[in-house]
């Protein structure tokens, strides 16, 4: 059995599970999280990135094991309990970034990351910090615009900071 | 001019099989079938007192119309189009699969505009994959927007014209003098308006118009086409919600993977078996013989309680392959033999031979020669294949991320006895398709799992998996030769196609010489020949087949020869063209020379030709028309001293008819100018022995966000019929950023991916 603390909700992992598993299948096979994607498997392509207390993580090359006494972000707990979208999230929409969508919740992870290290980053900031993350349709100049434009809203702000019952 | 689409009112769709043909060596003709009849039929009232509507396709040998049904059961809901409430909500179904290409917006985007909807009340579903119902339901060859204009804004049409019926009957008025405002019928003359929804249960009882029969609107009365709409899934996209087919979740589902052999199509010998099924959360494990009637290899599946399980299982395969054809398949063996091919120009056979080639070297000014190749590709989208299959109650149930779907369908059913309709398929939402989906193996290998399972299985390729196991762009090699006269004009064009073939026969998918290919019907002495090298390695349609390399090999040759000439390319090309003409005549996808000029001209414009350009830099121009669109392409490039090259500006100029949804319409040529800058950059799949030596994006080095160039897309809007927007904008990329690392080096490439003659990005 394993405690995971994710989405600020305490999910518990039943039955005997194999200690390497990585984060990416607990979060898709064992609680139904299935927004955060599977790419590559190897940390190549940031389709699965999510946050670990704040910071962008490849969750198929971390362990589940590991991430207990941490807290867990994925891309279903990025907006408010409301439903307030992030303002990554709502730039996101508002600049038609999406092709097919399956990179954009890594890349928003990502993104995330990013303005909470850097409110008002640079292109250059951008390029970098969202390397790992790739785009197999070529959206990666709306991502950077869609960054900008969240930054601008002030998309640093601290996503869904309450507790869920 | 006027080139509507089925103006004969018979709908030209592809039945599914035929959409690799389609976009085959020829790039001709292959997709009239299926549907030559369609009727509607009506369904009125339903649960709620609506309105639906359902596009009644049936085949061409039916006799009689389908009566229309007096009582229809809610189960014909999903087989509507449209649906109008009572409140004014309106629900349109998108009929074909979302890949990226924006089809699940644009095609309801026709629907509600000619049934003059408020699009804010507008909500879109994925239609079932019911082709009886409408009509062909792939994604591919960017013919989906061509073949569905018509008869979407017919469907939209009938609709509207059902609801002015009714309230020109409720207020005993001529029908002509209502007209529409969004979702509102009015009687301009006596001010009355009534909403849709307030009509819904009395235009279902109006006769229903004949489609072919019904005004459309003029282009200058839409609301809807022609503004930037966006994606309709975008909100779910954003917040994480299921919607691709790896995130089908189902009660009771278990996990599979299925391990092929490195060569194609080779079985197991032997393997460990028995320690693979003492592994943990390991539910069966068994060797599979594979069946190519759904295109499923041999392999070795393996079912479990999780993907990881299934996974960490096949890691601990031990298996011993027999060799299969393709285990004779080396890439480095294939380069050489392509070369000794080359020098015997005549090729193995001749695929089309206009005046004499020959001759027009004798007195020709200028005589070059050029040897050109291109890797071999991997499509490499984002989600892995995969497919959930459910065998129960007689029933075939999948959820499958396909850009194929009722093909797949079919190749199961007939294989399995299974009947067609007890074949049931969910259409996902697809992270990528680029052509890979076009192919349905991996629903194959799905229903041969599913079959021996008791419970619903979700099959889920590695990325090695996918990396190692597709249908990959051919590579090929090129022997070109060609004549200019002593005005620098082209008189002769010699093309020795060298690729490969499974068959013996005909060249493998994706791959071949065309008769009709350009520049082949506008120079006077033309020959093109073709020699085709075995090959077991599966390949197939690589976004803009054929094309996608065809154009790098003509257009970087054509920049050569106007190089030799000493002539301006941009006037070189457009002497090429000529006058504006149809070739071949009438057929409205075929190359209009007009329309090319006048992209050529508008790109060159907007890209700044001619104009100075700072040391170390400079512009490439290339046309290629492919997939019915005209497309010229402007690189501004620059290149240091260590062959490091920075793509600048890529200016697009397409020529597709009316843009539908300009925002979408720019994203697919960003989209096609991305992916071609990265496959031209570094991307290549190599084998010996058959197995494949790339596998995995660590070895397989797609174009990251720091190189993605600026793109600046603009659209000649002319008033021929739309065509499709997934395509023809990449393979012009190539050689517009070819030709300008020539004009800026003097180093002509003709090797993609061009990281193997030592350029980086």
């Amino acid at each position: 059995m394993l405690r995971l603390k994710i989405n600020h909700t305490e999910r518990v992992v039943e039955g005997d599970l194999d200690p390497a598993t990585p984060l990416l299948w607990v979060l898709r096979d064992h609680l139904g999280l299935v927004g955060t994607k599977f790419g590559c498997g190897g940390g190549f392509c940031g389709a699965c990135t999510v946050h670990v207390n704040g910071a962008a993580v490849r969750s198929c090359s971390v362990r589940a094991a590991d991430m207990t006494g941490v807290e867990i972000t994925t891309i279903e707990g990025l907006a408010k309990p409301d439903g307030t979208l992030h303002p990554l999230q709502a730039a996101w929409i508002e600049n038609d970034v999406p092709q097919c969508g399956y990179c954009q919740a890594g890349q928003i992870m990502s993104a995330a990351a990013l303005l909470t290290q850097k409110p008002h980053p640079t292109d250059a900031d951008i390029d970098q910090f969202m390397n790992g993350n790739l785009c197999r349709c070529g959206c990666y100049r709306r991502i950077r615009e869609a960054i900008h434009s969240a930054a601008k809203a002030g998309g640093n702000s601290e996503p869904n900071t309450e507790l869920k019952s | 001019m006027n080139m509507m689409v089925n103006s004969d009112g018979t709908l030209t769709l592809a039945s599914v099989g035929e959409l690799g043909a389609a976009a085959g060596p020829s790039g001709q003709g292959a997709w009239v079938g299926g549907v030559s009849r369609r009727e509607f039929l009506k369904l009125s009232g339903g649960i709620s007192g609506g309105l639906m509507l359902a596009l009644y396709m049936r085949p061409a040998d039916a006799q009689s119309p389908p009566a229309p049904s007096p009582d229809p059961t809610p189960a014909f809901v999903a087989n509507a189009f449209i649906r109008i409430d009572p409140d004014d909500s309106i629900l349109i179904y998108a009929k074909n699969p979302e890949i990226g290409q924006g089809i699940k917006t644009v095609f309801p985007m026709i629907i509600a505009e000619e049934l003059d909807a408020d699009w804010a009340r507008v909500r879109i579903e994925q239609a079932p994959i019911r082709p009886d119902l409408y009509g062909s339901q792939g994604a591919g060859g960017s013919r989906s927007v061509a073949a569905n204009w018509t008869p979407l804004r017919q469907t939209g049409a009938v609709a509207r014209a059902m609801l002015v019926s009714a309230a020109a009957q409720r207020w005993q008025v001529p029908v002509s003098e209502c007209h529409t405002e969004p979702s509102v019928v009015v009687h301009a003359s006596s001010g009355r308006k009534l909403r849709y929804g307030e009509l819904a249960a009395d235009a279902a009882r109006m006769p229903v118009p004949e489609m072919t029969k019904v005004a459309l609107k003029e282009k200058r009365e839409f609301r809807i086409l022609g503004r930037s709409v966006t994606g309709v899934d975008n909100p779910k996209i954003v917040t994480g919600a299921p919607l691709f087919g790896i995130d089908t979740q189902l009660e009771g589902l278990s996990y599979a993977v299925y391990q092929k052999a490195p060569a194609f199509n080779a079985t197991c010998a032997e393997c460990n078996l028995d320690h693979i099924k003492t592994l943990p959360g390991i539910k069966d494990a068994f060797v599979s013989a594979g069946d190519p009637r759904v295109d499923a290899p041999p392999g070795i599946a393996i079912i479990a309680n999780s993907t990881w399980a299934a996974f960490s299982a096949k890691k601990q395969l031990q298996v011993k392959w027999n060799e299969s054809p393709a285990s004779n398949d080396s890439w480095t063996g294939f380069v050489a033999r392509a070369k000794q091919l080359a020098k015997w120009p005549q090729g193995q056979n001749s695929v089309v031979k206009i005046g004499d080639v020959d001759a027009a070297a004798v007195g020709a000014a200028h005589n070059l020669e050029a040897f050109y190749q291109f890797s071999f590709v991997a499509h490499a989208p984002l989600e892995p294949q995969n497919t959930t299959a459910w065998m129960h109650d007689g029933i075939l149930e999948m959820w499958c991320p396909t850009q194929n779907p009722d093909s797949g369908r079919n190749k199961i059913a007939r294989a399995f006895g299974i009947p067609h309709e007890k074949v049931v398929v969910h259409q996902t939402r697809v992270g990528g398709g680029f052509g890979r989906r076009l192919m349905t193996d991996y629903m194959g290998e799905a229903a041969v799992i599913a079959r021996r399972h008791n419970g619903p299985v979700k099959l889920t390729w590695t990325r090695e998996d996918d990396m190692m196991h597709d249908y990959y762009r051919p590579g090929g090699f090129s022997s070109l030769k060609a004549s200019l006269d002593k005005h620098g004009k082209l008189i002769a064009w010699q093309d020795h196609n060298i690729t490969f073939t499974a068959d013996g026969q005909k060249p493998v998918n994706g791959a071949g010489a065309n008769a009709q290919e350009f520049p082949a019907l506008l120079v006077k002495n033309v020959h093109v020949s073709q020699s085709l090298m075995p090959l077991g390695t599966r390949c197939g349609f690589w976004r803009a087949p054929n094309s996608c390399s065809h154009a790098f090999v003509v257009q970087s040759f054509l920049h050569e020869l106007s190089v030799a000439a000493k002539r301006d390319h941009l006037e070189f090309l457009l002497e090429i063209m000529g006058e504006p003409r149809w070739l071949p005549p009438a057929d409205a996808r075929s190359l209009n020379t007009g329309r090319a000029a006048g992209v050529i001209k508008l790109a060159a414009e907007r890209g700044g030709w001619g104009k100075k350009m700072p040391a170390g830099r400079a512009l490439g121009l290339a046309f290629h028309f492919s997939h019915a669109g005209h497309f010229a392409e402007v690189a501004e490039v620059s290149v240091d001293s260590n062959k490091k090259i920075k793509v600048h500006r890529v200016t697009v100029v397409g020529d597709v008819g009316p843009i539908l949804n300009p925002r979408n319409a720019e994203h697919q040529c960003i989209g096609s100018v991305t992916d071609g800058l990265s496959a031209m950059l570094a991307l290549e799949v190599t084998m010996e022995q058959g197995k494949i030596a790339q596998s995995n994006f660590d070895a397989y080095p797609l174009l990251r966000n720091a190189d993605a160039p600026e793109v600046d897309v603009h659209f000649v809007e002319s008033d021929f019929p739309p065509t499709g927007l997934g395509e023809p904008a990449l393979p012009p990329l190539a050689p517009a950023v070819c030709n300008a690392i020539f004009t800026v080096t003097g180093h002509r490439i003709r090797t993609l991916p061009i990281r193997n003659e030592g350029f980086s990005i």
